[in-house]
């Protein structure tokens, strides 16, 4: 059974992206655009890995994390935190909110599927 | 690997970054503390950096890092805005777009650009530091013989759905077969205080020293921080097991992979030329030709059907119609293109141009949304920069002067764009020092353009400006001497059959009016009657259709004035003009047209309603009948002219004449 993966971006071109390398490497991908939505998508059935960007308009990245992991059904679902923010105490507050890891963009395709696949392969 | 799709998504969404990035790195020109502004900028910045660098724009990417940390240092109050730094700004913006478009400027140039940024904003901003940590030397890495790893996982490793055990076999993969692991337990509480979720082991992992540290590194790359994490390498000089064997078996291997990534990355090159899905602009006039085609013929079927009286193929005629209109519109729309895509190289250019001049102004655009068709926009371009560049170097004073003429000190420049009728109008207007007809009237003799005699009307010695050979070199100063010449403004223009006019008063200003036409192969046409000829004028251009006054049925001159609705309008009476025979019609009308911003009436006999014409253009033959735009074919096979109703106006001399109304 192939693995499911939500990505939250409010970049179309960044989820396309990531859902398209995803797919083409046999996961099963689901796309949210903000945080709301992907906190409304996440509580609705049990993905075997989130991926969750900073900026995004009605909800940051690190405040779904904190929304998600006050639901008991994100216990052992692995967050990873995708920011352009350079800045380290935001990946500080990721990881304090819940996140397993995090991305800086930039980032390649290959150094996605690498993460993935160390995180769920 | 990535596809067209997924490709054009990112072309349009760095489009929109890049645009947003200029707007707010020039209106932050004007209001250099607006703090939101410097966030735009920060964060089309980051967003450029971050998605640029997944498609592929390594180069782009390094390079917007040390621009971001220039506005880093704006956002956290190390450093301010200033025209420096919007000039090197703007400087860096222009490589951004080269990178973003594929060219390969020189190398040299980012770093050029960077340590001018970090000088501009100089002090304790670590605008050109480097964050990102150097990559580990792989010389060194030879002299490797081993590895010791140790590390001990944060307590809620697993609960926030980490894999100690994935860990391990990464780092097994890593080090290959010789890889040894042991677990480190003396961190466990005592069995009664155990949580079993949490995670309290420690692990010792020794790797052969052919494994790369960076690899071993990404394996904890999240939990660096959070963990308790030691990575020491043997050194050669101790005495440790012999691996040059190994080493060597390595090394190859290592350069394979470098060599295959280095495939990769120009395949993902190769793949962003080849997605980029350009349409020729003749295979779009391909497509418009036939659709014009089909919509000939589809007049012709429904003429056809109508007679036949059949509700069957009534039914389906309509059907086809429908499908015909759609079609149209989506030709069509596929080929026009706002304003707004040249105007951000305008307000470009018109920052530089104030840099070169010294000269204050403002620029504004208005009716960026007005649509033209795209070959007609990118035609556009240069003559606009032309008519701009002149109007700051020739026809803005400076400051001093200005205050002088008991003018603000402040000039303005206005680009703006608007529909007009069936045209579009886009003109260029400063509040600059104007055009003196004298001084032009004279240069004109003088160059031989005009007799001494001549009697010319104030817009036909403006027009002089455009004529070949007016321009001399002692105009020519740096800005406005480049690029294309005022008489190529004017072939360009009617190259697209537009034209330009001039308006200037001395000492107020001055106006470039650009008048094109909408230029699309078919246009919704109002079809009229005058006698046995049909005429068909742009349904845009109609503002209204009255009944003939009783007065204006008596006379017969090809144009007059009456009054209508309280306003005193002229009036072309087209069977005269067009000297038509055939009956007249017991109420005939009149069509009101707007051309050049005043309304003409059109003496018509009949209206027979709109029409969907297709334009075909007139042989050349008849090219100087210029009073017709085209001719179109009607349902019937007949044709019907298309009538050029500012041409038709000019010929009949009622452009002057409105014109002497209004002054």
């Amino acid at each position: 059974m192939s693995k499911e993966i939500l990505i939250i971006d409010d970049s179309p071109s960044v989820r396309r992206m990531v859902a398209m390398t995803l797919q083409q490497e046999g996961f099963e991908v689901t796309q949210a655009e903000d945080g709301a939505q992907g906190l409304e998508t996440a509580k609705s059935k049990r993905f075997d890995m989130v991926i969750t960007d900073q900026n995004m308009p009605n909800m940051t990245g690190i405040e779904f994390i904190q929304a998600y992991r006050n639901d008991p059904s994100s216990s052992g679902v692995p967050i990873i935190f995708l920011s352009t923010e350079s800045e380290g105490n935001l990946k500080d507050q990721a990881r304090s909110a819940g996140a397993l890891g995090w991305i800086m963009k930039p980032f390649e395709q290959a150094k996605l599927l690498a993460v993935v696949n160390k995180v769920v392969g | 690997m990535i596809d067209a799709e997924t490709q054009e998504i990112f072309r349009q969404e760095t489009e929109a970054l890049i645009e947003s990035l200029q707007d707010a790195l020039l209106a932050l020109n004007k209001t250099p503390d607006d703090a939101e502004l410097v966030t735009q900028v920060f964060r089309d910045l980051h967003t450029l950096k971050g998605t640029g660098a997944m498609f592929g724009y390594a180069r782009l990417a390094e390079f917007i890092h040390d621009f971001e940390a220039a506005f880093e240092a704006v956002r956290s109050g190390n450093a301010t805005v200033t025209p420096d730094l919007i000039a090197v700004s703007l400087k860096a913006y222009d490589l951004i777009v080269a990178l973003l478009e594929g060219e390969e400027p020189p190398v040299e140039r980012d770093a050029e650009l960077k340590s001018a940024l970090a000088a501009v904003t100089a002090g304790d901003a670590p605008a050109a530091a480097s964050i990102d940590a150097p990559e580990p030397d792989v010389a060194e890495d030879g002299e490797v013989e081993a590895w010791i790893l140790t590390f001990k996982l944060p307590p809620d490793f697993m609960e926030i759905g980490g894999n100690p055990i994935a860990m391990l076999d990464e780092l097994i993969e890593i080090g290959g077969a010789d890889t040894k692991v042991r677990a480190l337990t003396d961190g466990l509480p005592a069995l009664a205080d155990l949580n079993p979720a949490e995670m309290h082991t420690g692990w010792e992992v020794i790797l052969p020293g052919g494994a790369s540290e960076s690899d071993i590194m990404d394996v904890f790359m999240f939990h660096e921080d959070q963990m308790e994490l030691s990575l020491k390498p043997v050194r050669k000089e101790k005495p440790a097991v012999q691996q040059d064997l190994r080493e060597e078996e390595l090394q190859p291997g290592a350069q394979q992979q470098e060599a295959e990534k280095k495939a990769a990355a120009s395949d993902r090159k190769g793949g962003t030329a080849k997605v980029q899905m350009r349409v020729s602009a003749e295979r779009l006039d391909d497509i418009m030709d036939r659709v014009g085609e089909l919509v000939i013929a589809e007049a012709r079927l429904t003429d056809l059907a109508s007679k036949l009286g059949n509700s069957d193929l009534m039914e389906v005629v309509e059907n086809i119609q429908r499908l015909a209109l759609g079609l149209r519109d989506t030709t069509m729309a596929i080929r026009l293109t706002p304003v707004s895509s040249i105007t951000g190289r305008f307000q470009r250019l018109a920052h530089d141009l104030a840099g070169k001049t010294g000269k204050d102004f403002d620029f504004v655009i208005e009716g960026e949304e007005t649509e033209l068709d795209k070959t007609v926009i990118e035609k556009l371009s240069d003559p606009l920069v032309h008519i701009l560049r002149n109007a700051v170097d020739h026809g803005l004073e400076d400051s001093d002067t200005r205050i002088a003429a008991g003018k603000p000190a402040r000039g303005t420049v206005t680009l703006s764009a608007r529909y007009s009728g069936a045209d579009v109008l886009i003109s260029v207007k400063d509040d600059g020092k104007g055009l003196d007809p004298d001084f032009i009237r004279g240069r004109a003799i003088d160059r031989g353009l005009i007799g001494e005699d001549a009697v010319l009307s104030r817009s036909e010695i403006f027009a002089l400006l455009m004529e070949p050979g007016f321009s001399t070199a002692e105009q020519i100063t740096d800005l406005s001497g480049r690029g294309v010449g005022t008489d190529v403004v004017k072939s360009t223009v009617e190259g697209l059959r537009g034209s330009v006019e001039i308006e200037s008063e001395l000492g107020a200003g001055s106006t470039f009016t650009l008048r094109l036409p909408l230029t699309l192969a078919i246009i919704e046409g109002l079809l009229l009657q005058v006698g046995d000829e049909r005429f068909t004028v742009p349904l845009a251009a109609v503002g209204g259709i009255v009944e003939q006054p009783e007065e204006l049925k008596k006379g017969s001159e090809p144009t007059t004035v009456i009054e209508l609705r309280e306003e005193l309008i002229s009036i072309l009476r087209l069977r005269e003009i067009f000297e038509c025979d055939g009956p007249t019609n017991e109420h005939p009308k009149v069509v009101l047209v707007e051309t050049g911003g005043t309304q003409v009436g059109l003496a018509v006999d009949r209206i027979i309603g709109s029409y969907q014409t297709v334009i075909k253009q007139l042989s050349p033959m008849h090219s100087r009948l210029n009073v017709f735009s085209g001719a179109t074919i009607l349902g019937d096979g007949d044709v019907a002219l298309i009538v050029d109703v500012a041409q038709l106006v000019r010929s009949q001399g009622l452009d002057n004449q409105n014109k002497e109304q209004a002054a």
